[in-house]
């Protein structure tokens, strides 16, 4: 790609896959996520990768692990219903500790819903979809350079904590054309996994005594020389099963605090004229977007109001929202569903906020004027 | 010629976590008395699972060893494959796994005619989860959750890869190691998805429920019930109904490779960029 490019959001997710390292993508076809597949078959084969278009949704992210575990930067992308379909996988990679980039362009449900209108509805499938006790990264960016630029991020995360990290779009995002320049991808941080520095025979994929938190892991050069065993039964440092639930115990709350101790490198938001605001609204992705117009508004109206907005939305940045609430007597949370980070809000404030919402499910973006009167109606 | 057993197993895993006298053990000795003829070296070869009892064999062998979902062996051995094209790469799971959850993996993996081996270890039943009845289940049969006789018809796996696509396909059974031992080493050398069906003994879930309690007993019963191909052909419609045919029944080097053909791929894309 040249420097500046009209593009959608689905092909800057591609591009920066391919700029992160990403040499593995495995997926099916399903709307809005298309064109995201569509440009890596076709710019995968050029720079080596592997693009594959597998039978389902659940092919597809375990082959996305597959290729993770055999040392592949890989990513798998789909929609909320894929996205159902891909849970277990999600919950092998968190067990196994493998990186994975999921991309969920987001779309109306429950069910086959609205498959070309937007929607922010799997907040909380992104979060809680797979079963049993566990961490996720996700993260919404909010524009087209920022579905870059998270993109990438998205990489980094995964593979400096081996974990799947999902990358939360939507429809209107995907499908948004428009001029971007495409960013200098040397002057980005690109994190791989780290290295094994010991003989083969002492290696282990979890060896956490000797290595800390996130222990080495064979990248795709030194892979064949490093034999070791993945499973995803819970497991001791070797990669073996275990029922000891000493070691059980130990390893579940590992795999959750090489997340949570680590929150300061993983959080990502952006305060946005909060400052002399005394009205708040919380939103993410591409409704922030409408936010701010409606924020823009207001403060020519004379309201003071300001923004807070999560990129990093899982770790749900709870610190945060509670400051914010001490100073905050109303907040105002919107997003394109019925309500679902509004429960994390609510959880955070710990009642020293008044909560108001803008929310819809209707398969169309939140117009910056329904906000608007929100802002109005509350700071009456 | 002795096989050296220890240079494949993961002596410190041992002993083997399934049920004195299980199959399992025996397509595994096949397996790796295969690959030792073959003289493969441990760092070149990827074994891959899914959930169930024979899932757990990639776990005793000292390869690239990977234990994923019910079903989903299949999948994760594709990526592998196309990510290490020079590794050899054999799915280990049971009939369950394989052609029921993971039943549509099977078949694409045969479409695609990828460079895997396929091993199903085809006991009739869901030995780890107490018995219930698989697509391989013979009908008629009991299992705990056919308590009066299995009224499901069953897949003819072989019908099954063959119709799907897959270029080496071969039946053979615990009660003649040796001839699956040489089904496994064809399949291992074959440049394609290759699928064998192991006829293997589960005295403990199938055998009790159905009068074959005895390990001994079970493997007789299963020499009983298979017959060579050479003998198939002189037997009427009739007389095969029951029987379990063995013998390689496709050995096509023909059709294109599915990784030679993603090579291909690359190289026309990185000629044109």
């Amino acid at each position: 790609m040249s420097n500046v490019e009209i593009v959608n959001g689905n092909e800057l997710v591609a591009e920066a896959a391919i700029a992160a390292g990403c040499r593995f993508y495995a997926g099916y076809p399903i709307t809005p996520s298309s064109e995201i597949p569509e440009h890596l078959s076709k710019r995968m084969p050029e720079v080596g990768g592997v693009f594959m278009q597998f039978e389902d949704e659940i092919a597809s992210v375990i082959a996305a692990i597959g290729a993770s575990y055999a040392g592949y930067k890989s990513m798998t992308a789909t929609s909320g219903p894929g996205l159902s379909l891909k849970q277990e996988g999600l919950g092998l990679a968190c067990m196994m500790e493998l990186p994975l980039v999921v991309v969920d362009v987001m779309r109306g449900g429950p069910s086959t819903g609205l498959p070309t209108r937007v929607s922010q509805a799997d907040y909380m499938q992104a979060r809680w979809g797979t079963h049993g006790d566990h961490m996720i990264i996700a993260l919404a960016p909010s524009t087209l350079i920022e579905t870059y630029t998270e993109t990438i991020r998205a990489f980094n995360l995964a593979e400096k904590y081996r974990t799947p990290v999902l990358l939360l779009t939507d429809a209107v995002l995907a499908h948004l054309h428009g001029r971007v320049e495409i960013p200098d991808i040397s002057n980005f941080e690109i994190i791989e996994r780290t290295q094994p520095t010991v003989p083969p025979e002492e290696f282990y994929p979890y060896d956490v005594e000797r290595f800390g938190m996130v222990p080495p892991l064979p990248n795709k050069e030194n892979w064949r020389k490093f034999k070791f065993h993945m499973t995803g039964l819970n497991k001791d440092k070797t990669g073996f099963p275990t029922v000891d639930s000493k070691k059980v115990e130990e390893d579940e709350e590992r795999m959750i605090n090489k997340i949570m101790h680590n929150i300061k490198d993983i959080e990502s938001f952006e305060y946005y004229m909060v400052d002399d605001a005394d009205l708040l609204v919380i939103a993410y992705g591409t409704n922030a977007t409408a936010a701010r117009v409606a924020i823009d508004e207001a403060r020519a109206k004379g309201i003071k109001v300001g923004m807070f907005r999560p990129i990093t939305v899982w770790p749900f940045p709870e610190t945060q929202v509670y400051d914010l609430s001490k100073k905050f007597k109303k907040i105002i949370v919107s997003e394109i569903n019925l309500g679902q980070m509004l429960y994390e809000v609510q959880r955070a404030v710990k009642g020293n906020s008044e909560i108001f919402t803008v929310l819809l499910a209707a398969g169309v973006p939140i117009r910056p004027q329904q906000i608007l009167e929100k802002i109005e109606e509350v700071s009456k | 010629m002795s096989v050296d057993y220890s240079k494949y197993l993961r002596m410190d895993k041992l002993p083997l976590y399934w049920c004195p006298g299980c199959g399992n053990g025996t397509v595994l000795k096949a397996l790796l008395t295969a690959i030792d003829e073959l003289g493969w070296e441990n760092n070149d070869i990827a074994m891959v699972s899914g959930i169930g009892c024979s899932a757990r064999g990639p776990g005793y062998v000292n390869f690239h060893t990977f234990h994923t979902l019910h079903g989903r062996a299949v999948p994760a051995a594709t990526a592998i494959k196309m990510c290490h094209p020079d590794m050899h790469v054999v799915v280990f799971s049971g009939d369950g796994d394989m052609t029921a959850i993971g039943g549509n993996h099977f078949i694409h993996a045969c479409r695609r005619n990828i460079d895997i081996t396929l091993i199903i270890v085809d006991n009739w039943i869901y030995g780890m989860t107490g018995g219930q009845y698989s697509p391989l289940t013979p009908t008629g049969t009991k299992a705990s959750t056919m308590p009066r006789g299995n009224i499901d018809p069953t897949f003819d796996v072989v019908e099954l890869a063959k119709g799907a696509g897959a270029t080496f396909v071969a039946r053979g059974s615990v009660a003649e190691p040796v001839i699956l031992k040489n089904y496994i080493k064809k399949a291992l050398e074959h440049k394609g998805t290759s699928v064998v069906d192991a006829l293997s003994n589960c005295h403990i879930q199938w055998g009790r429920r159905n009068k074959f309690g005895d390990p001994v007993k079970l493997v007789d019963y299963i020499k009983s019930v298979t017959i060579s191909q050479a003998k198939a052909a002189k037997l009427s419609k009739e007389e095969l109904e029951g029987k379990y045919i063995t013998g390689i029944f496709v050995d096509d080097s023909t059709k294109k490779e599915y990784t030679q053909s993603y090579k291909e791929l690359i190289e026309k894309a990185q000629a044109k960029a």
